[in-house]
Formats: C-alpha cells, sequence, structure tokens
C-alpha cells in the first residue's frame, strides 16, 4: 500500500509544475493548459483523502471542481479567440490593456 | 494501490506534466495534457473512485482537451513568436517552484511519521450508485447551481465569440 503522504506529494510536485507553467511560459493557451493541471494536482489529492478517510465528500467535490473547470475552459477559450482578433497575438507580455 | 502501481502512474505523471510546460510546440502540450489526464483516470480508478476516472476520461481529456485542440488549430500559431520575456521573471519562477518544493519535502519530513492506515471502505465505495445517492441528496443545492453556472457560461461562451 502506498502511504497518503505518497500522493499528496504527487498532487504537490504537479501543482507546483503547473505554477512554474504559469510563470515560465507566454503562451495564453499553454498557462491555460497549466492552470488545468493545476485544477488536477488538487483533484488527485482530494480523491486519495477520499479513499484515506472513506468518504465520499472528496470525489463529489471533484466532480463539481470537474465542472466548473468546463464552464471555465469553455469562457476562457473564448476570451482568447476574442483577444486573438482583435490584437492579433495571444502572448501574455504583448496584453498590456488591463495593466497599468 | 502497491507501491509498484504507484511509481508507474507517478513517474509518467510528472514527465508528461513537464513536457506541457516546457514543450514550444502548443499541439506537443495539448497531446501530453491528455496523456497527464488518461493517467490520472487510470490513477483514480486504481484509488477506488471508478465513476471519477470515467468522468476524467470523458469531460478532461474527451471534451475540454478537444477543446482546447480545436482552438489551437483555429488560431493557426505554427510559428510560435519565440516567447521573449525578461530574464528576471524567468529567474524568479525558477525561484518560485524550487522554493515550492523545497517547502513541500520541509512540511512532509516534520509531519508525524505514525500515519493512521486508511479507514475501512463502506459498501459499493466509488460506484455510480453511492455517488449518485450522495449528489442527489447531501449535494443538491451545489449540483443546481452547477448547473445554473454551466448555462451561463455556455451562453457566455456563444455571446464572447459571436460579438
Amino acid at each position: 500500500m502506498a502511504p497518503i503522504s505518497y500522493h499528496l506529494i504527487l498532487s504537490g510536485i504537479l501543482f507546483t509544475i503547473g505554477v512554474m507553467g504559469v510563470l515560465l511560459r507566454r503562451n495564453t493557451i499553454i498557462i491555460f493548459m497549466a492552470i488545468e493541471l493545476m485544477l488536477n494536482a488538487v483533484n488527485l489529492s482530494f480523491v486519495a483523502l477520499a479513499r484515506h478517510l472513506g468518504s465520499m465528500d472528496g470525489q463529489l467535490i471533484v466532480l463539481f471542481v470537474m465542472a466548473v473547470a468546463a464552464a471555465e475552459a469553455a469562457v476562457g477559450l473564448a476570451i482568447i479567440l476574442m483577444v486573438f482578433r482583435n490584437k492579433e497575438t495571444i502572448n501574455a507580455d504583448e496584453l498590456k490593456l488591463m495593466r497599468w | 494501490m502497491d507501491l509498484l502501481t504507484f511509481f508507474m502512474l507517478a513517474v509518467p505523471l510528472v514527465l508528461f506534466a513537464a513536457v506541457v510546460i516546457l514543450h514550444p510546440s502548443p499541439v506537443y502540450s495539448a497531446m501530453s495534457l491528455v496523456v497527464v489526464m488518461s493517467f490520472l483516470a487510470l490513477y483514480f480508478f486504481f484509488l477506488d473512485a471508478h465513476m471519477l476516472g470515467w468522468f476524467q476520461i470523458i469531460v478532461y481529456a474527451g471534451s475540454i482537451m478537444v477543446l482546447f485542440l480545436f482552438v489551437i488549430m483555429l488560431l493557426n500559431l505554427q510559428n510560435d513568436p519565440q516567447e521573449h520575456q525578461q530574464p528576471s521573471l524567468r529567474t524568479a519562477s525558477r525561484i518560485g517552484g524550487a522554493v515550492l518544493i523545497a517547502e513541500l519535502v520541509f512540511l512532509f519530513s516534520r509531519s508525524s511519521s505514525s500515519e493512521k492506515a486508511a479507514a475501512e471502505l463502506p459498501e459499493g465505495f466509488g460506484t455510480v450508485v453511492a455517488l449518485s445517492e450522495k449528489l442527489f441528496t447531501d449535494f443538491l443545492i451545489p449540483f443546481e447551481i452547477t448547473s445554473i453556472l454551466l448555462l451561463i457560461a455556455a451562453v457566455g461562451a456563444v455571446v464572447l465569440a459571436k460579438r
């Protein structure tokens, strides 16, 4: 049996990779994928803890996280499409309309 | 899940997650994200979350990643403008990642080593019946709110894309 801390460490590593992706990359779509990666890392720890505690609550929260992630992906990608249509770029360094 | 299974799933997960953020081409990133999602679905099966494993494949590896690939191809970003960014941000992100990992290792080394064994699993843990029974009793209001959220997101995406 792999102890619960192994699952949590793996979840932490995946989350860190997601954070580094958001910080390192300037392509908005890849930043978006890194955010999905972070959401999945959190899902992983929820499922592992649900298994450890023998309670279904963690799995249900993962279900809601998935629904929110789907909504986020639909709206976010629509925004990226709009930005590309107006600015001809999706590089995060060149999008400074809302930055002071 | 025994240790061998854990490492057989964990090593590819970390490797493909690294490919997602390091590969210059967005299409390769998206394809390795599909692999990450599929391995996570396998992981869920081994953690007795059968229904969530299928949801992971259908929702993430299926619909969300198709959406990503669709947008990547619509934008046609072949000549990825080499991502010039300030070197200060680059080093800052490296330091930030290193600090996060170090913090993780530190916290786990300090946590008490005497771990309680996993609890006894109730009958039918992670099955459709158990999941839906809880979903439609204890979590009914969040469930309804989520359906409204999805409706709003769908309408919002259509409005944004049509403008």
